[in-house]
C-alpha cells in the first residue's frame, strides 16, 4: 500500500464540488432576481436557488478550508502517521 | 440486492418502455437549462478524476479489493447506506409512497434499522475477526468450498445481471423524464463508473459513494422542505391529504396493518414484521456482499461496527426525502397520478412521476440540474458497489480457488481490474437483452430473492451455533434456495397458491413475497439443523474466530460511554421506537 495517510481527503473534493455548485446555483438566483423566467416555480418568492446555493457554497468553503491537503498533511504528521 | 423486494417494487419500468415508445405523452417531463448540463458535466468530471488519483493507492489486492482495510466509520457507513440508494429507489419509493402512503415507510424503518444495528453489533465481529474479503469467504471458513462455491456462483452472476437492469431502468428513466437517448445513457454512465471503479478498486467506489451521497442529499433536500412549507407543514399536509382523498390512513404506520384488507398493500402485520423485518430485511443488509463489503473496509473493529449504525441513522432519515415527496404529491400537486397502465391510456401522469413532477415544481434552474445529478449520482453509486463487490467476489471466491491458486497479488489485481471492466461489459448486455426481451426482467429479480433469506439462516446459524457443520450448512443453503424457488414456481403455475404461502387468499405480490422468504429461511433452518445433527462437526480449532463461543471479542469497556458501539446503536433504536410511536 501506497502512503494513505498522504492521500487528499474525500471531504477536500466534496468541498470544491459544493463550493463550485453553490456558486453557479447561487449566481443563478441572483440572476433570476434581474431576469425573472418565464416560467416561475412554486415558492419560487422564497429564491430557494440563493440560499440553497448560498448553503452549498458555505459548507463546501468549510470543507475546502477544513481538510485543505496542506493541513491534513500536517494534522497526519503531527499524529506520527506519515 | 433484492431489489424486486427492497428497493424499488413499484417502479414499473417495463410499462415506462412503452411510455418511452411514444404513446400518448409529451417527448420529456424537464427540460435542461444550461447551468443544468453544466452541474451534471462537472459531476461526471469529478468522479473521473477521483478514480484518477485513487490509481496509485490501489496497486495490491488489500488496496485494490479492501480498500485496504483503512476506511473510518464515517466513509464506509456513508458508503454502505449510499451503495443502496439508488436513484431507482429514490422515484421507485416516492411513487410508492404517493400510491400507498407512508406504509412504504416500513422498508427505511423496520425493514432496515434493526438489521443494520444487529449486523453492526452482533455480526461484524465475526465478519471482520476472521479477516475474510467475502461473505462467501466467510462460508467457506465456516463451512467449506461447496458452500463458498454455491454462494458465490450465484452472487457474482446475479450482481452482474441485476447491474445491467438497473442500468437499463435507469436509461428509460432518464428517456421518459429528460428525452434522453437510451443508448447515450447506457455508455456514458456505465464506462464512467468503469473507468473510476477499474483504476481505484474498491477505495474509489467507496470515496465516489461518499460524494455521491452528499450530492443525493443535496439534490433531493429541498423538495420536501419547500414542499412542507407550501403544505402548511406536517399538519397541513397531512389535513391536504385527508381532504383530498377522503380517507385518513394514509399517514399511518401500523394502525391499517390488522387486516389484509385493511390497507391498500394488501399485507398483513405479521408479514411487515416478520417476512420483512426479519428475514428480507436482516438478510439483505448482513449476507448481502454488496453492502457489507463496504463495511469490510473499515479500518478497525470499533469503526467496522460503528459504521452500519451510522449508516442506519441516515437511513432513518432517507424517508425525508424519498416518501415525503410522494405524500406531498398527493397533497400539492394539481393533477392526480394514476396506474401506469390507465396514464399510457389516457395521456396522463403515473404515480412512477411523482418525484419527477415534484421536481418541475420546486426546482428551477441550476436546482434542477442537481436534482438531476442526485439521480444520476444514485445510479452510480449502485453500479459502483455492483462491479466492486462482483470483481472481488469473482477474482477471490471463483477464480483464486478454481481456476489459478498459486498466482502472484498483482496477479489478482489485474484479474480484478479485468473483472471489473467485464462486469460493466456483461451488465451492458444485459441491458440491451432486457431491452429485447423485456420478461427477463422479472425473472432475474425474481432470482435474486431465491438466494437472500436462505443465505442469511446458513450465515447466522453458522455464526451463532458452534454445532452447525459443513455438510450441514452446504445442505441448508441448498434446500432453502430450492424451497424459495419451489413456491414461486408454484404461484406462478397456480396463482391460488398464494392462499397457503401468504396465508390469506387476499394477499397481494408484496405478501407473498415477504412470506416466500420467511418460509425459505424456515426450510434452511431447519434442514441445516437436522443435517448438523447428522453429521460431524468441524473440530473446535478450526472454527476460532469463526462463531460464537470461540471467538474472542476485544473490549470495548475501557472506552467512554459515547465511544462504544452498543451506545449508539441503543441510542438508534430508542429513536426507532419513538419513530414508530409518534407515526402509529
Amino acid at each position: 500500500m501506497s502512503d494513505r495517510t498522504s492521500f487528499i481527503s474525500i471531504w477536500f473534493f466534496i468541498g470544491i464540488l459544493l463550493l463550485i455548485y453553490g456558486i453557479l446555483i447561487c449566481g443563478t438566483g441572483i440572476y433570476e432576481i434581474f431576469v425573472p423566467p418565464e416560467q416561475q416555480v412554486a415558492e419560487a418568492h422564497l429564491r430557494p436557488a440563493i440560499w440553497w446555493g448560498g448553503l452549498l457554497l458555505l459548507l463546501g468553503a468549510f470543507y475546502c478550508r477544513h481538510f485543505a491537503p496542506s493541513k491534513t498533511r500536517r494534522a497526519g504528521t503531527k499524529s506520527g502517521r506519515q | 440486492m433484492l431489489q424486486s423486494l427492497f428497493q424499488y417494487p413499484f417502479l414499473a419500468v417495463g410499462a415506462l418502455q412503452d411510455v418511452a415508445a411514444g404513446a400518448a405523452k409529451p417527448a420529456r417531463l424537464l427540460s435542461l437549462s444550461t447551468v443544468d448540463l453544466l452541474i451534471i458535466i462537472l459531476y461526471f468530471g469529478f468522479v473521473l478524476a477521483i478514480g484518477f488519483y485513487l490509481k496509485k493507492y490501489a496497486r495490491t489486492g488489500e488496496g485494490f479489493f479492501m480498500a485496504g482495510r483503512e476506511m473510518t466509520a464515517w466513509i464506509a457507513g456513508l458508503s454502505f447506506l449510499s451503495a443502496n440508494l439508488g436513484s431507482l429507489e429514490l422515484m421507485g419509493w416516492a411513487a410508492a409512497s404517493y400510491q400507498y402512503g407512508i406504509l412504504a415507510t416500513h422498508w427505511y424503518w423496520i425493514g432496515a434499522i434493526p438489521a443494520m444495528l444487529f449486523l453492526g453489533i452482533v455480526m461484524m465481529p465475526f465478519y471482520y475477526i476472521s479477516k475474510t474479503h467475502s461473505v462467501p469467504g466467510y462460508l467457506k471458513l465456516r463451512f467449506g468450498e461447496s458452500s463458498r462455491a454455491l454462494s458465490a456462483i450465484s452472487f457474482g452472476f446475479m450482481t452482474v445481471l441485476m447491474s445491467g437492469i438497473n442500468m437499463y431502468s435507469m436509461a428509460l428513466v432518464m428517456k421518459v423524464v429528460l428525452g434522453w437517448d437510451i443508448n447515450f445513457s447506457i455508455w456514458v454512465s456505465s464506462l464512467t463508473v468503469a473507468i473510476y471503479v477499474a483504476l481505484g478498486g474498491l477505495l474509489s467506489a467507496i470515496l465516489n459513494e461518499v460524494l455521491q451521497f452528499i450530492l443525493i442529499w443535496a439534490g433531493a433536500l429541498l423538495i420536501p422542505i419547500l414542499g412542507l412549507i407550501q403544505a402548511g407543514g406536517w399538519s397541513g399536509l397531512v389535513h391536504r391529504i385527508q381532504e383530498n382523498l377522503g380517507r385518513a390512513d394514509y399517514t399511518h404506520l401500523w394502525s391499517t396493518m390488522g387486516s389484509f384488507t385493511d390497507n391498500p398493500m394488501g399485507i398483513h402485520w405479521t408479514g411487515i414484521v416478520f417476512g420483512l423485518g426479519w428475514v428480507i430485511s436482516f438478510g439483505y443488509w448482513t449476507t448481502d456482499f454488496l453492502v457489507v463489503q463496504r463495511v469490510l473496509s473499515a479500518k478497525d473493529m470499533r469503526s467496522a461496527q460503528l459504521a452500519p449504525i451510522i449508516g442506519s441513522a441516515f437511513k432513518m432519515m432517507v424517508p425525508f426525502i424519498v416518501i415525503l415527496p410522494g405524500l406531498l404529491g398527493l397533497a400539492v400537486l394539481p393533477m392526480k397520478l394514476v396506474p401506469e397502465a390507465q396514464a399510457i391510456a389516457t395521456g396522463g401522469h403515473s404515480y412512477n412521476e411523482v418525484l419527477p413532477l415534484m421536481m418541475a415544481n420546486y426546482l428551477g434552474p441550476g436546482l434542477l440540474g442537481l436534482g438531476i445529478t442526485a439521480l444520476i449520482a444514485g445510479f452510480m453509486s449502485g453500479m459502483a458497489g455492483n462491479v466492486s463487490a462482483f470483481a472481488t467476489v469473482w477474482t477471490y471466491d471463483i477464480y483464486r480457488p478454481m481456476v489459478k491458486k498459486d498466482k502472484s497479488d498483482a496477479h489478482f489485481v489485474a484479474v480484478g481490474r479485468w473483472c471489473t471492466i467485464l462486469g460493466v461489459l456483461v451488465s451492458i448486455g444485459t441491458a440491451y437483452l432486457v431491452m429485447e426481451f423485456k420478461s427477463i426482467m422479472d425473472y432475474v429479480q425474481a432470482l435474486f430473492s431465491f438466494f437472500i433469506a436462505p443465505l442469511f439462516g446458513t450465515v447466522l446459524l453458522g455464526m451463532l451455533w458452534r454445532r452447525a457443520t459443513p455438510a450441514g450448512g452446504f445442505w441448508g443453503l441448498l434446500a432453502g434456495t430450492a424451497s424459495s424457488i419451489g413456491m414461486w414456481a408454484w404461484v406462478k403455475v397456480d396463482p391460488g397458491a398464494i392462499n397457503v404461502i401468504a396465508l390469506s387468499s387476499n394477499a397481494k405480490d408484496m405478501a407473498e413475497n415477504m412470506y416466500r422468504a420467511l418460509w425459505s429461511w424456515i426450510v434452511c433452518i431447519v434442514v441445516t439443523v437436522v443435517v448438523s445433527w447428522l453429521t460431524k462437526p468441524k473440530p473446535d480449532k478450526e472454527m476460532e474466530g469463526l462463531v460464537y463461543g470461540l471467538t474472542q471479542f476485544p473490549s470495548s469497556a475501557h472506552l467512554p460511554l459515547y465511544k462504544r458501539p452498543i451506545f449508539w446503536a441503543t441510542v438508534i433504536a430508542g429513536m426507532f421506537v419513538v419513530l414508530q410511536v409518534i407515526f402509529w
